[in-house]
């Protein structure tokens, strides 16, 4: 059994350091928010316009004016702060935004990402991901390690049109944690508790390396 | 004749600020999703028929409000955005090839808007290296990394919505509604704001402004505002 998308969420909190400004993408990077270590203090920024994104509102206080960049509505923490798109891509291309979570179809060992693109399927647009690859400095992919017709999504090669070039340096799944290696490949950091590295092995495409005893994740 | 000391931009309402919209033209919406788009101006835009229009705009609606109401009476004959998912009629006029669709990185899109305002030709940005993006576009490297140039947008029109202005033009957004507004309030050779309220000249203060009346050719007071929510979340109040 692999982790819960929660749990991927979880796991890929341990990861923030106090004093962050944080991105986080749409889909399971956005239950990051919900588990934000005890003593870190770190400020989410979303790429429509906000740093100091809250929570949800309650209901009944609902505010158009006031979404996240999944357009969803959102609330403003004290201290936030509103402005233009111009000036948002400006923070993340400037490396102001010291870590990206966000979701992926396929990532190759090498750290390139395709998550904007079905050709002839799904074409939707990629949004500000290929602004925030090409530029933070600390990017985390969460995922699931396998598609729905339980194919790699861990591939020597992206199949699908990339969002971006040898930028993932960590990948989070349902089975692992990796580092991404551009030299050597995806290597094996921790697995998920119950998950044996022949499974991880055995649903990794691209290269995978294994140095020494692969500890269980922390939960 | 009496001085004012400021220069006037105001227009009566949404179809006195189309003067000079015709077919073809590349036009600019602000907004991001359904939050601080023009709704006035798509509507009068609508009703006056302009055809031919090549949009320039992050999202583009959904199937029954904001541009996704030009795509119904299909005015749109190119969409130049970022995302355009969660608009149902786009996608067919796309597939079936009646609508022509460029889609560039979000932060590029905000920066060729920016530009363009600024008097700045073109600029060099990562996003997008090294995929299809970049295709026919110049590489250049700086510090070790490799960068693609990019042009700023030309568009004789641009829409835009903001939460208060004043008679010359100077506009103050709220919240995330401000998004793409201000730069492409800057790009627009003309451009047209609308406006929740419209106040008097020295009712704002000069601190607060978030786009000076000099980007600003006409200004309206807008009506009826819908603002509809395109993604309603809430957490329970115990939480």
């Amino acid at each position: 059994m692999g982790l819960s998308k929660d749990q991927i969420a979880q796991r890929i909190a341990q990861e923030l350091r106090d004093g962050w400004y944080v991105n986080l993408g749409i889909g399971i990077p956005t239950l990051v928010a919900n588990h934000i270590p005890q003593g870190i203090n770190v400020e989410f920024q979303s790429e429509n316009g906000i740093l100091g994104m809250g929570p949800f509102p309650f209901e009944g206080e609902e505010d158009a004016d006031l979404i996240n960049a999944g357009k969803q509505t959102i609330t403003a923490m004290p201290g936030a702060s509103f402005f233009s798109s111009e000036l948002s891509f400006a923070m993340i291309r400037g490396q102001h935004v010291q870590l990206t979570v966000l979701g992926a179809m396929e990532v190759s060992d090498s750290g390139d990402i395709a998550n904007w693109k079905i050709p002839g399927r799904m074409v939707k647009g990629m949004g500000g991901a290929m602004d925030l690859v090409a530029s933070a400095e600390n990017i985390i992919v969460a995922m699931q390690h396998t598609n729905r017709a339980g194919e790699s999504k861990l591939l020597p090669e992206c199949s699908l049109p990339l969002t971006g070039v040898q930028c993932v340096k960590k990948i989070v799944t349902d089975l692992a944690v990796l580092e991404v290696d551009p030299e050597r490949g995806f290597v094996l950091l921790e697995r998920a508790p119950g998950v044996t590295v022949d499974e991880i092995q055995s649903k990794t495409a691209g290269r995978l390396v294994v140095e020494d005893e692969v500890p269980e994740m922390q939960l | 004749m009496s001085t004012t000391n400021y220069i006037s931009k105001v227009v009566p309402d949404a179809t006195a600020a189309l003067e000079g919209l015709e077919d073809n033209m590349t036009v600019m919406f602000g907004g991001f999703g359904l939050c601080g788009i023009p709704e006035n101006s798509i509507a009068a835009i609508r009703e006056k028929g302009t055809t031919g229009i090549t949009c320039i705009s992050n999202n583009a609606g959904v199937d029954d409000f904001g541009l996704g109401l030009l795509l119904h009476t299909r005015q749109i004959k190119k969409m130049i955005a970022s995302y355009v998912g969660e608009n149902d009629e786009f996608e067919r006029q796309m597939l079936s090839g009646e609508l022509e669709v460029e889609l560039i990185p979000q932060g590029t899109l905000a920066e060729r808007c920016r530009a363009a305002g600024a008097g700045v030709p073109a600029f060099y940005t990562p996003a997008g290296y090294g995929t299809e993006v970049a295709e026919g576009k110049e590489v250049r490297v700086f510090n070790g990394k490799p960068h693609i140039l990019e042009h700023a947008f030309d568009a004789p029109f641009a829409f835009v919505k903001a939460w208060k202005g004043d008679k010359a033009g100077n506009l103050i957004f709220k919240g995330t509604a401000r998004n793409f507004n201000p730069m492409m309030a800057m790009a627009g050779k003309i451009t047209v704001a609308e406006v929740e309220e419209l106040v008097e000249v020295g009712e704002l203060d000069p601190n607060s402004i978030h786009i000076p009346g000099i980007f600003v050719q006409r200004i309206f007071q807008g009506v009826d505002y819908e603002k509809r929510i395109e993604q309603r979340t809430v957490r329970a109040k115990s939480e």
